[in-house]
């Protein structure tokens, strides 16, 4: 019980090391570890959408964006505390997942297009210069007066420390089976007694508001930036290939693939960008030819081959 | 007469224009193991279907001890006391075959258990470890069925368990089978195997095109015209 607890509480202690102690110690770049920090809080939330049911929200940062501008709009025109208003980030983000909920009837294609559409609509309405007295439109956002570089570096590690334990969680919970189940075959789901659209709408809610308060922890730490800045199509982009690569529908996958992959960008994408788009390109070609179920399918692949040696041995007796 | 577990009455489905059920009617009593045969099309699976909540009927009625069950979920159902295997079993891939179970347990909560350990009951005890994915179809079958009485069903509906099973197997099926309805729980049982419905059904309802052609023991069906005209006409 005791060495279970350990193993699944071992990628908190990785990123703990990682991102508390790294930047006193070996990685002193606190401003690549905040960004690889928010990749690894949105790649976790699309791992609770795309890994445990099955859809690809292309249009995630839409979430991102609605929580980087609900909470600045909420401590520049309401004057909440800055913590509150990041806490209300995220649930504007849960309270727009809400009016789209209509789309978890669409599926693949449908659903990965839709989103992208309504993450569009959010973008145009938060840049409508006809909005400037509340959002201030495209002229963009400045968070000077609250502006906290060292805090909210820490409370984007805490975000992070969450997403992580609730992926967890729900490796180990009935939830997160009835999850997986519901991905596998909404049918039988619906069978073993699964609620399938209360099931789903959680997990959707979930994922929402974890890119709600990444967002807004991300607006407080930059603190200036304009729609552009956190709608950035690219950003759904990343987080996707991340987990992608990582693993989908586990603990580990997300934070391989974000560590690896934005590590690698930040590499031979700054140093030598003309390579970059190509080895980046290459790696997402053979992922999804070579490994569609991610770095961690490696792993357990092999575990999996033992285990069925074992009972091959058991049953030839 | 005793209450029913199940009343399906005068109920149509269609798709689209085609009436792959048109006005049928049928009710199981507690521990009655009813087979539901005919040719293949003959609206079987899709009487399935219906009673356990995958589609809507368009017409009739649908009673599950008394009560209309119509438009009801089928998580609602499960939770009722209906659960089903599947023509093409539907086993969750990504997930161990204990785990399979496992859902239905948690999800659906049975007050009292139908049987201690569905994995065993179903003798799929040695491979409860093993990924779903990996399982042959007729341990998928098999999974099926053991996922389905996890949920401790009032009512089982078998959708062509036995097919490409041995006569041994087959023999230890019906046995289960027969079990389960001795526990109470009233089978609907579609089967091809007319050697296998004779070891299990007392009761047979013969369907073609959508609509009930006979109704009686087997060995009446055998001697029915009708019956076998459908059968040996086409
Ligand atoms: N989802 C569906 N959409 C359209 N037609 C269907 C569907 N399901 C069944 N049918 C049609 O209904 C008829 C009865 O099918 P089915 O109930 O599966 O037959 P059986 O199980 O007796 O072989 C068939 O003609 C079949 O093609
Ligand atoms: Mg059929």
């Amino acid at each position: 019980m005791l060495k279970r607890l350990g193993s699944m509480g071992l990628p908190l202690v990785v990123l703990v090391l990682i991102f508390a102690v790294g930047p006193y110690t070996v990685f002193n770049n606190p401003a690549t570890l905040f960004e690889m920090m928010a990749f690894l809080a949105l790649a976790q939330g699309i791992n609770v959408l795309y890994g445990f049911t099955g859809y690809l929200p292309f249009g995630y940062v839409g979430f991102f964006g609605a929580g980087a501008y609900g909470a600045s709009v909420v401590v520049l025109k309401l004057h909440f505390p800055i913590l509150l208003a990041i806490l209300a980030g995220g649930v504007i983000a849960v309270l727009i997942s809400v009016i789209l909920l209509p789309m978890l009837r669409l599926s693949g294609a449908y659903f990965a297009i839709g989103s992208l559409a309504a993450a569009e609509i959010v973008y145009n309405v938060v840049a409508n210069p006809n909005l400037q007295s509340v959002t201030n439109g495209p002229y963009g956002i400045n968070l000077a007066p609250v502006f906290n570089a060292t805090l909210s570096y820490w409370l984007m590690l805490v975000l992070v420390l969450v997403a992580v334990t609730f992926v967890i969680w729900l490796r180990h919970s009935s939830f997160g089976f009835s999850l997986l189940a519901l991905r596998d075959d909404p049918v039988s789901a619906g069978m073993a007694g699964v609620n399938i659209v209360r099931t789903r709408t959680l997990a959707w809610l979930a994922s929402a508001f974890i890119a709600g308060l990444a967002g807004a922890i991300y607006a407080w730490h930059i603190s200036v930036f304009y729609p552009g800045t956190m709608f950035d199509l690219n950003i759904s982009i990343f987080a996707i290939v991340f987990t992608l690569f990582g693993g989908r529908a586990t603990v580990w996958g997300p934070i391989i693939g974000t560590v690896v992959l934005y590590g690698l960008y930040n590499w031979i994408g700054f140093s030598t960008p003309q390579y970059f788009q190509l080895v980046y390109g290459l790696l997402i070609v053979g992922l999804v030819l070579f490994l569609p179920n991610g770095v961690m399918s490696l792993i357990g692949r092999r575990r999996k081959s033992r285990h069925a040696e074992r009972k091959g041995a058991v049953m030839n007796v | 007469m005793s209450e029913s577990v199940l009343d399906v009455r005068q109920v149509v489905k269609k798709f689209g224009g085609f009436r792959a059920l048109d006005g049928v009617s049928l009710s199981i009593r507690p521990g009655e193991i009813l087979a539901l045969v005919g040719p293949n099309g003959s609206g079987k699976t899709t009487c399935i279907n219906v009673v356990s909540g995958l589609y809507p009927a368009d017409e009739g009625e649908v009673l599950f001890q008394g009560q209309r069950i119509n438009g009801l979920s089928m998580s609602s159902l499960a939770r009722l006391g209906i659960n089903r295997t599947f023509q093409i079993p539907k086993p969750f891939k990504a997930l161990t075959v204990e785990e399979n179970v496992d859902v239905a347990l948690r999800n659906i909560h049975p007050a009292t258990p139908l049987v201690d350990d569905p994995l065993a009951f179903v003798g799929m005890d040695h491979v409860r470890d093993r990924m779903a994915s990996t399982l042959n179809s007729g341990q998928q079958k098999l999974l099926d069925l053991a996922r389905a009485l996890a949920g401790a069903p009032k009512l089982l509906l078998v959708d062509e368990l036995a097919a490409g099973m041995n006569p041994a197997e087959l023999r230890q099926l019906a046995g289960k089978l027969r079990e389960l309805a001795s526990r109470g729980v009233a089978l609907l049982v579609v089967e091809h195997l007319m050697g296998f419905v004779n070891q299990l059904a007392e009761r047979v309802i013969v369907m073609n095109a959508g609509r009930e052609i006979f109704e009686g023991s087997l060995a009446a069906a055998a001697k029915d015209a009708t019956v076998v005209e459908v059968y040996l006409g086409g």
